[in-house]
C-alpha cells in the first residue's frame, strides 16, 4: 500500500517529536497551534478548494466549539469529554441555520456574506453576558483521562494532532467518493452535476457542516488547550487568516491545509519576534507582510506550496485501475404509459420579449436517432434546456415515457432515463476521465457521506467506477482514463461527456453538437457507436451542425429556424424541403 | 420615546447613513468597473480622515511617504512589464505618473505643512496624498491580477487591506485623533441644529450620487468603465483601455473615501482601524445595492445608519451584532429574489 506510507511516516515523525531530546518546549507550542489551524483550513480547503465556496467567517465556528465547551464546563461541570459531541453538534447546527441562508448565494455574495456574520458573531460573543462579555471564560478544566491530566502543551499535543491526523484521514476517503466527486463538480458550476442527480444545494451545505464541525472541533480544543476562551481569536480577522493558511497551503488539497498551517504560524512567530526590532516597538507589523505576501503570492503562485512542492517530487502517485468485472445493477425504470419516449408539445420559451422556443412539437419514439437542426440561434440548446429541466418553460408540456416533466428540476428527469451532454463541455479539469465519468453513475450508487468516511461504501464505489471504466472503454478512450479530463482534446472531452451521458444507463441520449471538433475518422467512430446504441435500444437526440453526419446518421429531423420548427421528417425529404434550404441559404436559393 | 429624540436619531442616522451611501457607492463603482470588492475602502477612509488631522497639527503624515514607496513600485513593476521594449516615452509617462508626481506630492506637503496651514490646504494635500495610494494600489496588487475570478480578487483586496491597516498603524499610531471642523457655521430648525459638518455631507453624498449617475448613464467614458466590467477582452477589442478604466475607478473610489473620512473625522475620534468597520457598513448597503445600484445603494445606506442610530439607543450592546445581521435577511431576499446563476470560473 504505498499510497499510505507516506501518512504512516509523517505519524511516525509527529509522534516521535516530543521525545526528541533538546526539543525546546515552546516549539510542542507552536505544533499544536499548527495543529490547531490545521483543523480549521481543512475544512476550508474542503469548503473553498474543493468546493469553491469562499468563507472568511470560519473562526466564528471556533468560537462556537469552544464556548460551548467553556460554558458547560465551568457552569455546569460537564466533563469535557462529554461536551466534545455538543460543541461539534452546536457548530453543525450553527452553520445549518447560516448555510441554509448562506450557501445558496452565488459568488461573491457568500464570501461578502461571511464576512458580515463573522463580524456579527464576534460582536455577539463579545457582549453576551453569560459568555463573560470581552473577558470571555477562563478556569476551563484540562481535558485528562484516566489520572493523566493533560495540563501542559507536550500531552494534550497528541490529542491535537490524533485529530489532525484522523481529519485529514475522513476528509481524503470522502473527497475519493461518490459524495466527494459531487463536491468536487460543485466548483465548475451546478448544472452538469444536477443533471446527474446531484442535488447540489445538499452538496454545498455538508461541506459547510463538514468544515464548520472542524472548526467547532479546532475550538474544542483550543478551550481546553489555553483553558480560556475570549472573543478575539474568533473574530474576523482570525477568520481572515484561516483562508490565508488554505491559500499559501494549496486550498485544493488536504494536506497543503497543514503545510500551509505549519508556514504560516511560523511564519508570524518569526515576525512578531524580529519585526520589532526593525521598525521598533510597535505591535501588529506582521499583519503589513501578511497582507503584502497574501498579494505577492495569488500573483505568482496562485495555487499554493502543496502542488508545487508534489509537482518536484521525484515518485507519482499509483492510479487505481478499476476491475471491470463488478456488475452495477440497472437503473430503476420508471413506469411506462405509452410506448413514445419523448413528447414535446407546443414548448415556449420567452426571455423577456425574446421568444427563444415557439410552441415547437416532436416526439421521439424508442430505438430512433433524431436530429434537431437549424441555424446558430434557432432555439436547439435552448430546447434542450427545457426537455432536461435546465430552463423552465414559459408555456407547453414536455413528457419523458407518459411522464410529465415540463418545471420538473434535473435530477428529476434524469431518473426517468433522459442523460445529456453539453454544448460547451461541462467536464472538471481537475479531474480524471475516470472520476468525471463517475459523476454519470451518481444515482445509481448509494453510498452517503459518513460511510465514504469510514470507508464503508468500497463495494458500492468499486461497481461505479467498474461501470465508468467500461463506458469509457465502449467509447474508445481506454488510454485516456487517467488523465485529467482538462489535459485532454476538446473533440475527446465531448466524447467523455458522452461516456458520463451513458453512465445514467439511459433510455434517451441528449447529444448537444457531439461531432464539434472531431476529425473525420473520429465522427465515423462516433456515428457506428450511436448506431449500436440504437440497436441495443437507445434512443437519441442530438443538435448537430455537420450535415453529413446528421443525414447519414439520423432516422429523422426536425428542422428550427428562430424557435419556431419548420420542417420534420426523413432525411431525403428534409434535403428538398424548400423551407429549409431557405433558412439555411436565404430566399433566392 | 418622544419626537425629539426619535428626530435626534434620525437626524444622526442620516448623517452617518449619508458617509455609508458615499462609501457603498465607491464600492459599487469600483466593483462595477474592475470586479474587485474592495475591503481597503475603509483605510482610503482613515488615510483621509488621519493624514487631515495630522497635517492640522502641522505634521508630515506618513501616506505622503508610502504614496512615493508605493510610486517606486509600480515604477518597477512597469518596467519590468516593458522589459522586452523599453521605449522612452512610455518609460518617462510611467516615471512621470509613478515617481515625480508622489515626490511633488511628498515636497510640497514638507514646504506647506505647519500649525498655520489653511484647512482647505491640508484637505487638498491629504486628498492628493491618498488619491495617489488608491492609483498605486490597483497598479500594484490588482492589475497583474485583473483577468482572475472575483474571488482571487476578494482575496488579494483582504490582503492589501491587512497591509494598508497595519502601516495605518505605524503611520498614525493606535491613539485616535480627531481634527477641525470645516466650518462652525449651524442652522438650527426647531428642536434640531444642524452643523455646517452635517450639511456638507449631505450635500456632497448628494452631489457624488447625482454625479456617478451621470458619468455612468450619459458619458461614453463611463459606458466605457462599465464594458469594462461586463468583458475585459470585449471591452479592449472595441479599443477601451481597461487598465485605464481600473485606474479611474480606483482613483475615485479613494477619492471618495478620503473625502468621507474628512468629513466624519471632525464628528467623531477615528483610529487606524476603525475605517474598516465603516467601510463594512458601506458594503452592507452596496449589497442591498446588489453591487450594482447606485440610487437603491444610498437608500440602503440610509437605513443601515437609522438601524445602527435606533439601536445604539435601544440596545447599545448589540449595536454591531444587529447592524451585521441586517445583512443575512438581505442576502436571503437576494438569494430567493436571483436564483443562483451558472459562471463560467476559470
Amino acid at each position: 500500500m504505498s499510497q499510505r506510507m507516506p501518512l504512516l511516516i509523517f505519524t511516525a515523525i509527529m509522534a516521535a517529536i516530543p521525545f526528541i531530546p533538546g526539543v525546546p518546549p515552546f516549539w510542542i507550542v507552536l505544533l499544536d497551534n499548527i495543529g490547531l489551524a490545521a483543523l480549521v483550513a481543512m475544512g476550508l480547503v474542503l469548503l473553498t478548494g474543493v468546493g469553491g465556496l469562499t468563507s472568511f467567517g470560519q473562526a466564528a465556528f471556533c468560537g462556537f466549539g469552544a464556548y460551548t465547551t467553556a460554558v458547560l464546563t465551568t457552569a455546569y461541570g460537564v466533563s469535557p469529554w462529554l461536551t466534545l459531541p455538543l460543541s461539534l453538534l452546536v457548530s453543525g447546527i450553527a452553520a445549518v441555520l447560516l448555510g441554509i441562508v448562506t450557501v445558496r448565494l452565488s459568488g461573491h455574495y457568500l464570501p461578502l456574506g461571511t464576512i458580515a456574520w463573522g463580524i456579527g458573531l464576534f460582536y455577539l460573543f463579545s457582549k453576551l453576558e453569560f459568555l463573560g462579555r470581552n473577558d470571555g471564560i477562563s478556569g476551563i478544566p484540562p481535558l485528562s483521562i484516566g489520572g493523566l491530566r493533560m495540563l501542559d502543551p507536550g500531552t494534550i499535543y497528541y490529542v491535537i494532532w490524533i485529530a489532525v491526523l484522523i481529519s485529514a484521514l475522513l476528509t481524503m476517503n470522502l473527497l475519493d467518493s461518490r459524495t466527494g466527486r459531487a463536491i468536487r463538480a460543485l466548483r465548475r458550476g451546478h448544472v452538469a452535476g444536477e443533471a446527474f442527480g446531484v442535488q447540489t444545494p445538499r452538496a454545498k451545505l455538508l461541506v459547510f457542516i463538514y468544515a464548520a464541525v472542524l472548526a467547532g472541533l479546532s475550538g474544542w480544543l483550543y478551550a481546553h488547550f489555553q483553558r480560556a476562551a475570549n472573543p478575539t481569536p474568533f473574530g474576523a480577522q482570525a477568520g481572515i487568516e484561516y483562508l490565508f493558511i488554505a491559500v499559501v497551503g494549496g486550498a485544493g488539497y488536504v494536506w497543503g491545509a497543514v503545510l500551509g498551517a505549519g508556514i504560516v504560524v511560523i511564519l508570524k512567530e518569526v515576525l512578531q519576534s524580529y519585526l520589532p526590532y526593525i521598525f521598533g516597538g510597535q505591535s501588529q507589523l506582521e499583519t503589513i507582510v501578511f497582507g503584502i505576501l497574501l498579494v505577492v503570492l495569488l500573483q505568482l503562485a496562485p495555487t499554493g506550496v502543496w502542488p508545487w512542492l508534489m509537482s518536484r517530487l521525484p515518485f507519482k502517485p499509483a492510479r487505481k485501475i478499476p476491475d471491470t468485472s463488478l456488475e452495477l445493477p440497472a437503473r430503476e425504470r420508471a413506469t411506462s404509459t405509452t410506448s413514445v419516449l419523448l413528447h414535446v408539445e407546443k414548448a415556449r420559451k420567452q426571455f423577456g420579449g425574446v421568444i427563444a422556443v415557439n410552441d415547437v412539437s416532436f416526439d421521439v419514439q424508442a430505438r430512433e436517432i433524431v436530429a434537431l437542426i437549424g441555424p446558430n440561434g434557432a432555439g436547439k440548446s435552448t430546447t434542450f434546456n427545457l426537455i432536461t429541466g435546465v430552463l423552465t418553460s414559459t408555456s407547453g408540456a414536455i413528457s419523458v415515457l407518459g411522464n410529465k416533466v415540463d418545471n420538473a428540476p434535473p435530477q428529476e428527469v434524469v431518473k426517468l432515463g433522459v442523460s445529456r451532454t453539453f454544448q460547451h463541455v461541462k467536464l472538471v479539469p481537475d479531474m480524471t476521465v475516470l472520476e468525471n465519468v463517475a459523476i454519470g453513475a451518481h444515482l445509481r450508487g448509494h453510498a452517503g457521506a459518513i460511510s465514504s468516511m469510514f470507508r464503508l461504501d468500497r463495494a458500492d464505489e468499486a461497481r461505479l467506477l467498474a461501470e465508468a471504466a467500461r463506458q469509457i472503454e465502449r467509447v474508445g478512450l481506454g488510454e485516456q482514463i487517467d488523465q485529467l479530463a482538462g489535459s485532454l482534446s476538446l473533440g475527446q472531452q465531448r466524447i467523455v461527456e458522452i461516456a458520463r451521458a451513458l453512465c445514467v444507463d439511459p433510455l434517451l441520449l441528449l447529444l448537444d453538437e457531439p461531432a464539434a471538433g472531431l476529425r473525420h475518422m473520429e465522427k465515423q467512430r462516433l456515428a457506428a457507436l450511436l448506431r449500436q446504441l440504437r440497436d441495443s435500444g437507445m434512443s437519441v437526440l442530438l443538435v448537430e451542425h455537420d450535415m453529413g453526419f446528421v443525414m447519414d446518421l439520423a432516422d429523422r429531423i426536425v428542422v428550427l429556424d428562430f424557435g419556431t420548427k419548420i420542417a420534420e421528417g426523413t432525411p431525403g425529404a428534409i434535403k428538398t424541403n424548400p423551407d429549409v434550404i431557405k433558412a439555411y441559404l436565404g430566399a433566392t436559393a | 420615546m418622544n419626537t425629539t429624540i426619535m428626530l435626534f436619531l434620525l437626524q444622526d442616522g442620516i448623517t452617518n447613513g449619508a458617509i455609508y451611501a458615499l462609501l457603498g457607492l465607491a464600492l459599487v463603482l469600483v466593483f462595477a468597473v474592475t470586479r474587485v470588492i474592495l475591503i481597503p475602502q475603509g483605510e482610503f477612509v482613515t488615510y483621509g480622515a488621519l493624514s487631515y488631522a495630522m497635517l492640522a497639527t502641522g505634521q508630515v503624515p506618513g501616506t505622503a511617504r508610502l504614496a512615493v514607496a508605493m510610486g517606486v513600485v509600480a515604477f518597477g513593476l512597469d518596467l519590468y512589464a516593458a522589459r522586452r521594449a523599453l521605449r522612452l516615452k512610455p518609460v518617462s509617462r510611467s516615471a512621470a505618473l509613478n515617481i515625480v508626481l508622489p515626490a511633488a506630492i511628498l515636497a510640497l506637503t514638507y514646504a506647506l505643512a505647519g500649525p498655520k496651514t489653511p484647512i482647505a490646504v491640508n484637505i487638498v494635500l491629504s486628498l492628493l496624498i491618498v488619491a495617489v495610494i488608491g492609483l498605486f494600489l490597483y497598479r500594484i496588487a490588482f492589475q497583474p491580477l485583473a483577468h482572475t475570478s472575483v474571488l482571487v480578487l476578494l482575496i488579494a483586496s483582504v490582503g492589501c487591506h491587512l497591509a494598508l491597516q497595519g502601516l495605518g498603524l505605524v503611520f498614525f499610531g493606535a491613539e485616535g485623533l480627531r481634527g477641525p471642523a470645516l466650518s462652525n457655521a449651524a442652522v438650527t430648525l426647531g428642536p434640531l441644529r444642524f452643523t455646517g459638518q452635517s450639511l456638507a455631507v449631505y450635500g456632497l453624498t448628494i452631489a457624488f450620487i447625482v454625479g456617478l449617475w451621470l458619468f455612468f448613464g450619459f458619458t461614453l467614458m463611463g459606458k466605457a468603465l462599465r464594458a469594462t466590467a461586463v468583458n475585459r477582452l470585449g471591452a479592449r477589442l472595441v479599443g477601451i483601455r481597461t487598465t485605464l478604466s481600473g485606474q479611474i475607478a480606483f482613483l475615485l473610489a479613494s477619492v471618495i473615501g478620503a473625502i468621507s473620512g474628512i468629513l466624519i473625522v471632525p464628528i467623531t475620534t477615528l483610529y487606524y482601524d476603525t475605517g474598516f468597520l465603516i467601510g463594512l457598513k458601506g458594503f452592507i448597503a452596496a449589497i442591498i445595492g446588489g453591487l450594482v445600484s447606485y440610487p437603491l445603494t444610498a437608500v440602503a445606506a440610509l437605513v443601515v445608519g437609522c438601524v445602527e442610530a435606533f439601536s445604539s439607543f435601544y440596545a447599545s450592546n448589540f449595536k454591531e451584532v444587529i447592524v451585521f445581521t441586517l445583512i443575512i435577511p438581505v442576502l436571503l431576499l437576494r438569494s430567493l429574489a436571483a436564483p443562483a446563476v451558472e459562471e463560467e470560473k476559470d
